[in-house]
């Protein structure tokens, strides 16, 4: 035991050298909110894409190449806006596909790896059958679905489903493993409980993982309903962006086949940024990857 | 007492007991034989030892975190009650998705505390490490050294009577870490808590205990036990003396000829 009552004059203070220590975020300058840097990033390619879709309309008109073989950017822009009317309906069918098969694919892929986190028996069964769904060409599955779902819609939607699922279910499964050992020590040191491990430690260190996995899904969800669309073809009544493309491949309408390849891959591009943006809001207090510091 | 701000320290009754541990991992190897060991009451002890001779694995069974495999370790009686024991790692282990305050309510939320008085009492966790105004930011905006007090105030929020440590300054550059003996020395003044301090620094050993226990590897044991009868509070002119010079080189003997024998 201390003696006595202890020295009132001692007080425990921060150093100013370990404040001073602390990382800084960096101001950049920045021109309209954004660095130098990322404007570059942004207008550089700009750049390349106005160059290369020049080059292609005067390689178009230089040739006189027929529109049935191949347009040139400036038709294709205009059927865009021409046939907005029937291209916007099927573009809000896919959208809304691959958004309700990226909704289900995080749902249960996060559900799933919950439930394997909390069992190794439950994963070592589960996880092969995982993989294989994954390793199978989904072209090869979707007729098959097709035939099964009586809703052309639900098809599409599982045949996307299951393209989604796996990246999400992998990555969290990874996530939910790799808690730091020293913070895992600390929660049985105050005996926390399975419940409290898995939402105050597990869930937050899967959360990169899980997002990550998000970003890759949310393309691969795209890629599966058009692909989906592409098997069932005509005979489906939900016309989406591929059944546009084929019909116009029919009907040889090819700047009509361009324009929604233009808008296929426009919404592949806003899912892939909405999804960084997603990741990088999650993150940005404390994951490496949302840092924008140097030391 | 002589009446001066200077104390020596005695020990109470002991707060730990290890008889015989030993503990041989799942892999064959015997990280400690026979350790008897008793830390009382209010004591500041150093574990001093070469690395692997097996200072954090007596510490872990100490905290309950692993089982001994020979021997037997004995707690004081409520000792075995959640957040009685204190336990700051190397690194300093915060979840870098929580804010300081967060970090430091963690053990008071698992215990069940509610969230308005586990803030107030983190908060208050915090401002005795001199850590006041830094609430609300995160570890990655902190330095080596604030981000260590974090961890500190963590360790202390549920007021425990035993503290232990593993090497917790070992990061940290010369200056810091000075700062930070200072700091733990006048926490543990004030909070009259048991200290078990692991480090393999004969320097700081013998400027923060009361009493060094010196290890020896393969396999791991305690092969010496040094009293540092110099009183507290220790500052700048204890770390010039003669009588911490001499200290020093006691204990360095000690540790040299403990590792000599089976160099
Ligand atoms: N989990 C483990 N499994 C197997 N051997 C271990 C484990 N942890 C530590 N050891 C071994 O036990 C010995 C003592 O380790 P440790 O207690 O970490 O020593 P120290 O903290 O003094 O450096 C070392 O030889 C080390 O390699
Ligand atoms: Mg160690």
């Amino acid at each position: 035991m201390n003696a006595i009552d202890p020295p009132t004059t001692a007080r425990v203070e921060l150093s100013a050298s370990e404040a001073a220590d602390a990382p800084v975020e960096i101001r950049e300058r920045t021109i309209l909110g954004l660095t130098p840097e990322s404007w570059a990033r942004i207008l550089m390619p700009l750049l390349i894409g106005v160059l290369a879709l020049g080059a292609w309309e005067w390689a178009v008109r230089a040739n006189e190449v027929p529109s049935y073989i191949l347009p040139g950017p400036l038709e294709i822009g205009r059927t865009l806006i021409r046939d907005w009317h029937s291209l916007q309906i099927s573009l809000w069918i896919t959208l809304q596909i691959t958004f309700a098969a990226l909704f289900v694919a995080a749902a249960l892929g996060l559900a799933l790896a919950v439930l394997f986190a909390q069992s190794r028996i439950i994963e070592m069964s589960l996880f092969p059958y995982a993989v294989i769904l994954q390793v199978t060409p989904i072209v090869a599955i979707a007729p098959l679905i097709i035939i099964w779902v009586d809703d052309v819609r639900i098809a599409l939607l599982i045949c996307a489903w299951i393209v989604a699922f796996f990246p999400i279910l992998s990555n969290t499964t990874l996530g939910l493993n790799s808690a730091d050992h020293n913070l895992t020590d600390l929660f049985r040191l105050y005996r926390a409980s399975r419940w409290q491990v898995l939402m105050r430690l597990r869930l937050p260190t899967a959360m990169p993982y899980f997002l990550g996995g998000l970003k890759i899904s949310g393309g691969l969800a795209l890629i599966g309903a058009i692909v989906a669309e592409f098997v069932a073809g005509t005979g489906g009544r939900a016309s989406g962006l591929a059944y546009r493309i084929l019909e116009a491949g029919f009907q040889l309408q090819i700047p009509r086949m361009f324009a929604a390849l233009v808008l296929i891959s426009v919404t592949g591009i806003a899912i892939f940024l909405a999804m960084t943006l997603v990741s990088h809001m999650a993150l940005r207090h404390w994951h490496e990857s949302a840092m924008k510091e140097r030391r | 007492m002589d009446g001066s701000m200077m104390t020596t320290v005695t020990a109470g009754p002991p707060v730990v007991t290890l008889e015989g541990v030993g503990k041989r991992y799942a892999n064959g190897t015997l990280a400690v034989q026979g350790v008897e060991l008793a830390i009382g009451q209010g004591d500041f002890v150093s574990l001093l030892g070469p690395s692997g001779c097996g200072k954090s694995t007596v510490l872990r069974m100490i905290a309950g975190l692993m089982a001994p495999t020979t021997g037997r370790i004995d707690m004081a009686a409520g000792g075995q009650a959640t957040g009685d024991i204190g336990f700051v790692f190397q690194e300093p282990t915060l979840m870098p998705w929580s804010n300081a305050l967060k970090n430091v309510m963690l053990p008071l939320r698992l215990a069940g505390v509610n969230r308005g008085e586990a803030a107030d009492r983190a908060a208050a966790a915090l401002a005795e490490v001199g850590l006041k105004g830094f609430e609300k930011s995160y570890p990655r905006a902190l330095s080596g050294g604030m981000k260590m007090r974090v961890s500190i105030a963590r360790a202390l929020v549920t007021r425990p009577r035993l503290l232990l440590m593993d090497e917790p300054f070992a990061a940290l550059d010369e200056i810091t870490r000075h700062k930070l003996n200072n700091d733990l020395l006048t926490l543990w003044q004030a909070e009259r808590f048991t200290a078990i301090f692991v480090t393999h620094s004969v320097f700081e050993s013998v400027y923060l205990s009361r009493r060094i226990v010196v290890m020896a590897a393969r396999p791991g044991r305690v092969v010496e036990d040094i009293e540092v009868n110099e009183p507290y509070p220790r500052g700048e002119v204890f770390r010039t003396s003669a009588e911490y010079a001499a200290h020093c080189r006691e204990v360095s003997q000690a540790l040299h000829a403990a590792m000599g024998e089976h160099a």
